[in-house]
């Protein structure tokens, strides 16, 4: 009886130290997947920053001016002025659309030679 | 364990046939038998003694061996942490108000080179001369052939930099990562921004700290890794700033201004929307300051928070508005402007010694009368006075956070005379900043609450207390209307935004005492729109002098008046104010007296 008991405590230590050492592996390979993780993550925000900074720089206020000066032919590009503000009631109602010819007279006639 | 009977039957037989004592026999194996007990417990005790003694030194051993180890590793993160994401950012970024960036940080490399690692000093030196064409190679070389162990060859460089550094292939040049701060919008808002440069400085890793301006000033701020991801948000709006330091800098050249400032500044809450002064540099390549010479003349100079000079004729509406305030007066009441006027000594004059006759204090302020202004401060009185303008807060520096605001503390007479009161009244005699008027006329503007200028993006209104009445506020401000429609700022006008202001031209005071002729300080200060006050503008031109007449004119309202204007007409539009059509001022109730 005692040695069913002292062999099924040895298998159990096996057992347990085994598990322990695959958590263990398990464990260690997640940490180096975040750690990647992590270096991807700063990785994009350098990469981020670098390109919002790019993106200021491309549309500062100076570059931007000269560019529609440059492409005043194509865009007309002014600033804006206050004359350039309107009120709705300056806005013309469109059209009223034409109404169908309903009754149309037909207008026919022959020319005659008056010689 | 075989048990040895104390009275064997083999030696006892014997003995009592001999008639021989047994208990002697008996004693003796009695002895035996208990120093065999005594030989067992002792070696029990002492194979338990050892393992104690093991089991403690290798737990000590333990303990020390660790010690060891902590005190001589390097310190690292434990690898299972939360925080693991937290992006080590150097430096917050600087945004405006609609989170455009103002600063940011890039990563570039810096530049060294390990001499004693060198394979071929002469080439190398050869083709950093060739990347950089300020580096000597003479010079470079001479430094890689001396015995240094280490030198800095470039803070920053280019990834094109890099790339042909490295193609030069010598092991002995290296690059270290920086950090660099950017500025991408060159000189755009340069004096608010400051600069930043290198602090300690190491291989792999260097300081930034902030220089000047608000870098400086929120330098704990910017640094502190918390706030990596929050960026410090200013009141400045990059549109309203490009446009109004354009069109400022179109002006300065206009009226052949050797300098020129000016301040756009909400008037509820405080927050400067817009703030130049030019000549500007640009912050990521900040110049030296100047050591000799004039520092105003420095481009580092920021004439808008540290330019003190006597603003002139635009703090008349001040007087006006306490002599209202205090019930002296109101803005019809009659005051006598006609010479001769002396106080302590000194006669009172007026610009190109006009007579203004008996006129209206509102009239007075249309007509700039230097006169009527002092008569109101006699009748104010100088202790009211002071401490009316030291609630404006022309006393103190102003409280704008960027560094060089601490440094524009205001020029105040020694002795606060009749007299002092009389030229304080008219803008001489109290020299303050630009920033200074124009927290000044937003009292005016936002019905008579002090605020603080700032440049940290508020949310509301931050009124302050109360230092005049809604009245005196209100009269003030059509007093500054009339000044526009009627008086010396004509041509300040811009239709549909109903502007008020207040001009004034002040002789520049020469450095050795006295003031220049031919010198003057042009300004002015505006409320728009005048019926319903949003902003304050205040235009300063630094000896200005228009050429289109006969002669050269410098009146403020032929000089620093069209710049504003054009400057109202520009950023107005860009606030997003609609052009409006002035609301008729109701007519006036006149006191008059009925027996």
């Amino acid at each position: 009886m005692r040695n069913v008991l002292f062999v099924l405590t040895t298998l159990a230590v096996i057992g347990l130290a085994f598990w322990a050492y695959r958590e263990n592996y398990a464990t260690q390979e997640a940490l180096s997947e975040v750690e990647t993780l992590h270096r991807d993550i700063r990785a994009a925000h350098s990469r981020l920053a670098v390109l919002k900074a790019e993106w200021a720089y491309l549309n500062r206020p100076a570059r931007l001016r000269d560019l529609a000066d440059i492409n005043f032919d194509r865009l007309g590009l002014l600033p804006l002025r206050p004359e350039q503000f309107g009120y709705v009631d300056e806005v013309a109602y469109p059209a009223p659309p034409l109404p169908p010819i309903t009754d149309s007279v037909e207008v026919s006639g022959t020319v005659e030679d008056t010689e | 364990m075989t048990r040895t009977p104390l009275r064997p039957l083999a030696r006892i037989l014997p003995a009592r046939a001999a008639g021989q004592s047994t208990a002697e026999i008996e004693r003796e194996n009695m002895r035996a038998r208990h120093e065999e007990m005594r030989d067992r417990a002792r070696a029990r005790a002492e194979g338990r003694l050892l393992v104690l003694g093991v089991f403690f030194f290798a737990a000590f051993l333990t303990v020390g061996v660790r010690m060891g180890m902590l005190a001589t590793s390097e310190p690292v993160e434990p690898r299972a942490s939360v925080h693991g994401a937290a992006i080590s950012a150097a430096r917050a970024d600087i945004v405006d108000r609609n989170g455009r960036l103002l600063a940011t940080n890039l990563e570039t490399h810096a530049l060294y080179a390990q001499p004693p690692h060198m394979v071929d000093p002469a080439a190398a030196a050869q083709g950093l001369a060739e990347i950089f064409p300020d580096l000597n190679a003479q010079k470079l070389l001479a430094d890689f052939t001396s015995n240094r162990k280490f030198l800095w060859i470039r803070r920053k460089i280019s990834p094109e930099q890099m790339q042909a550094v490295h193609e030069i292939g010598d092991p002995g040049l290296l690059f270290g990562p920086r950090e660099m701060r950017l500025y991408p919008n060159g000189s755009l808002a340069a004096h608010v921004m400051g600069g930043a440069s290198f602090g300690k400085e190491g291989v792999s890793a260097a300081e930034v700290i902030g220089v000047a301006g608000v870098e400086k000033h929120f330098d704990d701020y910017l640094r502190d890794p918390a706030n990596g991801q929050r960026p410090l948000t200013l009141s400045l709006d990059l549109t309203v700033q490009a446009a109004a330091e354009q069109v400022l800098y179109g002006g300065m050249r206009l009226m052949n201004a050797k300098g020129a400032t000016s301040v756009l500044m909400d008037v509820h809450t405080g927050e400067v929307i817009s703030v130049v002064s030019l000549p500007d540099f640009d912050p990521n390549n900040r110049p030296r300051p100047a050591t000799t010479g004039d520092q105003s003349d420095s481009p580092l100079f920021n004439r808008s928070v540290q330019g003190v000079y006597e603003l002139g004729s635009t703090f008349k509406i001040f007087a006006a508005a306490q002599a209202v305030d205090l019930g002296l007066v109101s803005p019809s009441t009659i005051i006598d402007t006609s010479g001769p006027m002396k106080v302590g000594g000194f006669r009172i004059g007026e610009f190109r010694n006009k007579n203004y006759g008996k006129i209206s204090v509102a009239d007075i302020i249309v007509q700039s009368s230097n006169r009527g202004t002092g008569r109101m401060a006699l009748q104010i009185g100088s202790e009211r006075q002071q401490e009316f303008l030291k609630s404006l807060g022309f006393f103190e520096a102003t409280p704008f956070e960027i560094v060089e605001a601490r440094t524009g503390k205001p020029l105040l007479p020694k002795r606060w005379t009749d007299l002092s009161a009389v030229t304080i009244s008219y803008g001489h005699g109290l020299s303050t900043s630009p920033m200074h008027l124009a927290a000044g006329y937003a009292v005016i503007a936002n019905g008579g609450h002090v605020v603080r200028p700032t440049v940290v993006k508020q949310n509301g209104p931050r009124l302050g207390p109360r230092v005049m009445s809604e009245n005196a506020a209100r009269a003030a401000r059509e007093m500054l209307r009339k000044v526009v429609t009627d008086g010396t700022a004509s041509m300040g006008d811009v239709p549909g935004y109903a502007v008020g202001g207040k001009t004034g031209t002040a002789d520049k005071p020469r450095a050795r005492g006295g003031y220049y002729e031919d010198k003057v300080i042009a300004t002015f200060a505006t409320i728009f729109p005048a019926h319903d006050p949003k902003y304050v503008l205040v235009v300063t031109l630094d000896e200005p002098v228009e050429t289109s007449g006969d002669k050269p004119r410098r009146t403020a309202g032929w000089t620093a008046v069209p710049v504003a204007a054009e400057m109202i007409g520009r950023i107005a539009p860009l606030l997003g104010l609609r052009p409006d059509i002035e609301p008729k001022s109701l007519a006036d109730i006149t006191l008059t007296s009925s027996n």
